[in-house]
């Protein structure tokens, strides 16, 4: 029984998975967490990160509506794909305000959705965008939803012996938008104190879907329900005011040492309402930067540059 | 009891065998065995950028990093910035520039600089600042730190140190 195995295959990794070998792939989030005394390091550790069939963003061979990211695609290569941050932009303005660039050039996607933090950057971008995700063991391979997968902060319901291989994301419509916003304190590796992300379909002014989902407000990433009697209406002031009351209606934050529950509840309506508007901005065909964040009033633009001769 | 591992760690075009536990990091690697200690740890915590290294040219936090991981890989430290005596120019412009106080943060920021000015050679400087934010300057010598890669780029950038 080796230490420390790099697997080249799924095949190999799943095999020594199930022997009781744990995963690591870029580290960020597991040495850090070995050493803070949280999670020690198993005595076996398979590394993934040589794997190629977990790298790359592209259509599902099976069915070519799905886009298929990788498992290893890192946070750098998120936000500057083409095809996330043309079509799938809330997964790219997430992933754009991980750490900083030394963590996502490390940080994987598999690393952010299996850690299952509630306020991982990526998590409600995936949950707007329709995500599922792909764990295969030596059982065999199942699909399941988010909400399936995340059961509490830091857990999921993958077994030992199973492997995330892929984040699985439907096609978009040419007349949808998404965004991603997030409640900071400083630019550069920070946690989201809150964050929201939203997606929508336009039909002529109106929408015609829409889903919103809530980072750091409950044990998982959030998403918020009862929103079907918003298709049909414009993006006004209404819309954005009835969003932004469900979202702190459905919010159940904690206090700790980052904010208070209260102010928690109340960032977190701003946010959603931020991001549906930056969302319906983008279905419009407003090209907004990513990340949307530095746009939308959080961090003003001159607050980084101020201060340069 | 833990099993120790053993294998090659490539740091600055040189092999170096290395041995410990799996969890190892890459940061005590190079410094306790492979003896280059330009390299510094700050937080331990993936947090200040101090232990920041190039690997096959992309930055990492190397405390965070595990050493058996970087086998294989190209591994580059401060000490690679430089080609024997003579000063990198990134190097010499953070002096010139008084970007260098204490000295702690600067062997991480002079690699995420490098790591910036290889990607791009003519970084904005919205794109200087986010290319540095994984470094903390204890400090707060950050206009200094940011001159210093701004003079780089108006000048016109070469990663060679001048006569090589």
């Amino acid at each position: 029984m080796s230490a420390f195995v790099i697997a080249s295959t799924v095949d190999e990794a799943v095999s020594l998975l199930a022997d009781g070998a744990r995963i690591v792939a870029g580290g960020t989030d597991l040495v850090v967490g070995h050493r803070q005394g949280k999670a020690p390091l198993p005595d076996r550790l398979v590394a993934i990160d040589r794997i190629a069939a977990l790298r790359g963003i592209e259509s599902n061979g099976a069915d070519e509506h799905v886009l298929r990211i990788g498992a290893l695609v890192t946070h750098a290569e998120l936000m500057t794909d083409a095809a996330i941050v043309g079509s799938y932009t809330a997964l790219a303005d997430g992933a754009a305000l991980v750490g900083s660039p030394a963590t996502r050039n490390a940080g994987t996607i598999g690393g952010n959705v299996m850690n299952g933090s509630p306020a991982m950057d990526t998590g409600a971008p995936l949950v707007v965008l329709g995500a599922r995700f792909q764990l295969v063991s030596g059982r065999g391979t199942r699909i399941v939803e988010p909400h399936q997968l995340w059961t509490g902060p830091g857990t999921t319901s993958a077994d030992d012996d199973e492997l995330l291989t892929a984040c699985l994301l439907p096609s978009r419509s040419p007349s949808s938008g998404s965004a991603y916003v997030r409640l900071e304190y400083r630019r550069a590796m920070e946690i989201a104190v809150v964050g929201a992300a939203a997606s929508l379909d336009l039909d002529g002014g109106s929408v015609s879907s829409i889903r919103v989902a809530l980072t750091a407000v409950a044990p998982t990433i959030l998403e918020v329900t009862g929103l079907e009697d918003l298709t049909g209406r414009a993006v006004d002031d209404d819309l954005l005011a009835t969003v932004a009351a469900e979202a702190r209606d459905q919010a159940t934050p904690i206090s700790d040492l980052r904010a208070s529950d209260a102010y928690r509840r109340h960032t977190v309506g701003v946010m959603a309402q931020r991001a549906v508007a930056a969302a319906a901005a983008r279905a419009r065909g407003e090209r907004l930067a990513v990340p949307v964040n530095r746009s939308v009033g959080i961090g003003a633009a001159d607050s980084i540059t101020g201060g340069s001769r | 009891m833990t099993t120790s591992i053993s294998y090659l760690l490539t740091v600055n075009g040189v092999d170096y065998p290395v041995s410990g536990p799996n969890h190892l990091s890459l940061l005590n690697a190079v410094r306790n065995q492979v003896g280059l200690t330009g390299t510094k740890e700050g937080c331990d915590d993936c947090e200040c950028g101090a232990c920041m290294m190039l690997l096959d040219g992309r930055p990492v936090n190397s405390c965070s990093y595990l050493a058996a991981q970087a086998q294989g890989r190209e591994i580059t430290t401060v000490e690679g910035l430089s080609e024997g005596e003579d000063l990198a120019p990134l190097q010499q412009a953070i002096l010139d520039a008084g970007g260098v106080q204490c000295g702690f943060c600067t062997p991480g920021m002079l690699i995420s600089a490098q790591a910036l000015l290889q990607h791009e050679e003519h970084p904005s400087d919205d794109a200087i600042r986010i290319g540095l934010s994984g470094n903390l300057c204890r400090c707060t010598g950050y206009t200094n730190i940011v001159a210093a890669v701004q003079s780089l780029v108006s000048d016109g950038y070469d990663s060679k140190p001048e006569g090589v």
